[in-house]
């Protein structure tokens, strides 16, 4: 059974039982009952229309919630038919089922569990693992998630802005225990971008896929970084590649630039490099210019000094790096990388050793260690 | 079966016989280690002793209530002599040997000269549930 066209259906299937008028804490509980059904039942009896069947489950499992509930309270009085199918579901109950998940009320963490499940259908269990936390932690985080949410009028339209920064956190998740979150966060962009017509979607959309492309040439068979530039580049996926330069393109096209196109044409033109020498560096410098006149964000001006370093040689990459702010995450490996290019090795190593030891995560850290350790055992020779 | 916590420190235990910090070594040398660390995790969880392992940042603070109304005090950077932990794995064991064993495998991983480190770990029972029967 394809459970990613089962889950496909999540948002459809849901947004039908909330605009039947259940209350949206009790709706998802119902889908997740269904999806669980389905996941049981499909394999020996495929449904002849799938998303009719979930609805169908999905229903009746909130009608033996209600009675259930309705019986503790000694209350007889709700509604226990089945209501006259309503119109055709739209994409824009997909739309708000987004809105409401990546709701500004909501924390990010709380957000993105909640995203993951009521839009993508995925189980508390899987969200649990793909956040390394115990299965009964996730489960109230999104119980207190769907409370948080629950009052809110599902009809008012969001800010597309808060659901793309969703859906950017789970796709830089990237990849732990059993569930692919990149491809996950692809998944659900492209479902978003087919309900919303936006160059910023678009642009997030091409920005996944120009970077899942590098997936495969990334790490080395012993779990190690392989940078960028030594990325062996006939691995990466050159369909993906396609379609993101291809959904950039027609962004581009409509003159409305925002922070994750520019983001994307960066990826795009590392991407267009068939060697990592013949990288338009020049250009990339420019981008980030755009950038950082569309975000404050100074990680822009991190990157853009090594984009300068490599357009007009590493002075010039230290003189824009000597603007940025010395505490952010990985400053000092990128002045690591600049000096040892500018032909000091002992700074280089003394740097590396240094940044290794502020290394946000295991893999960057045994990376930087590495570079500090080349660059010592050339010294020694 | 009992648990017991592999505590590695960056410092605050005695010194490891070849004590020689990591970017020091050779790169196959690291890539060497690295692969004995991977094994060892792989081996245990092939065995069904493995329960975590994880390794923490060099730096932290520390923090306590300063009373109602005020924000928590906080103490830090730690200072250079302060017994610093690296990382810890928690293992779940038959016995206590079998633990100083594991513990035995772990502190040789190769290191600097592709010779074992001989670092010391400190290994730690965890307190367990009351037993059921206890008469």
């Amino acid at each position: 059974m394809d459970e990613t066209l089962l889950r496909s259906l999540t948002p459809s299937v849901l947004g039908i039982l909330v605009r039947r008028g259940i209350d949206f804490a009790a709706a998802e509980d119902a889908v997740q009952d269904a999806l669980v059904e389905a996941v049981r039942v499909w394999p020996a009896d495929p449904p002849r229309d799938p998303k009719g069947w979930l609805t169908t489950v999905a229903w009746r499992r909130f009608l033996d919630a209600a009675r259930a509930d309705a019986a503790r309270r000694r209350r007889e009085d709700l509604v226990d038919e089945e209501p006259a199918p309503g119109p055709a579901p739209t994409v824009d109950d997909t739309l708000q089922l987004y809105f409401l998940c990546a709701h500004p009320s909501l924390t990010p963490s709380s957000a993105v569990a909640l995203t993951l499940r009521a839009v993508g259908g995925l189980t508390t269990r899987q969200i649990a693992h793909a956040y390394l936390v115990p299965e009964a932690t996730m489960a109230q985080r999104i119980s207190r998630a769907k409370r948080t949410v629950s009052g809110l009028r599902f009809d008012r339209p969001g800010d597309v802005a808060t659901v793309l920064r969703v859906l950017y956190l789970v796709f830089n998740e990237g990849y732990s225990g059993d569930v692919d979150l990149a491809a996950e966060a692809i998944r659900l962009t492209r479902q978003l971008a087919a309900a919303i017509d936006h160059p910023e979607v678009a642009g997030l959309l091409a920005l996944m896929l120009l970077h899942h492309a590098r997936r495969a040439a990334r790490t080395a068979p012993d779990g190690s970084l392989v940078p960028l530039a030594e990325q062996d580049r006939s691995r990466w996926d050159t369909r993906s590649i396609a379609e993101g330069v291809e959904i950039l393109q027609a962004a581009l096209a409509r003159d409305q630039l925002g922070e994750f196109q520019a983001q994307a044409a960066i990826a795009a033109l590392h991407a267009d490099a068939p060697t990592a020498a013949e990288t338009d560096w020049v250009q990339i410098v420019e981008w980030y210019d755009e950038l950082a006149r569309l975000t404050a964000n100074p990680v822009v001006r991190l990157n853009r000094a090594v984009a300068v370093g490599e357009a007009d040689g590493p002075r010039a990459g230290l003189t824009a790096l000597a603007a940025v702010d010395d505490a952010l995450p990985r400053y000092t490996a990128v002045a690591a990388y600049l000096h040892e290019r500018d032909g000091d090795p002992a700074t280089a190593a003394r740097l590396y050793a240094e940044a290794a030891q502020q290394a946000p995560n295991l893999a960057e850290r045994d990376h930087l260690t590495r570079q500090a350790a080349r660059l010592n055992a050339l010294r020694r020779r | 079966m009992a648990k017991y916590l592999l505590l590695k420190h960056y410092r605050g235990g005695p010194a490891a016989v070849n004590d020689v910090p990591m970017d020091q070594w050779t790169p196959a040398e690291i890539s060497a280690h690295m692969q004995y660390m991977r094994d060892f995790a792989a081996r245990l969880e092939g065995t069904g002793e493995f329960v975590d392992g994880q390794a923490l940042a060099p730096e932290g603070t520390f923090v306590r209530y300063d009373g109602e109304g005020r924000p928590p005090v906080t103490d830090g950077p730690f200072a250079e002599t302060k017994d610093l932990i690296a990382g810890w794995m928690v293992i779940d064991v038959d016995s206590y040997d079998r633990a100083v064993d594991l513990a035995g495998e772990l502190s040789a991983a190769p290191g600097a000269g592709g010779k074992p480190i001989h670092e010391w770990l400190e290994l730690r029972p965890f307190l367990s549930e009351p037993p059921t029967i206890t008469e």
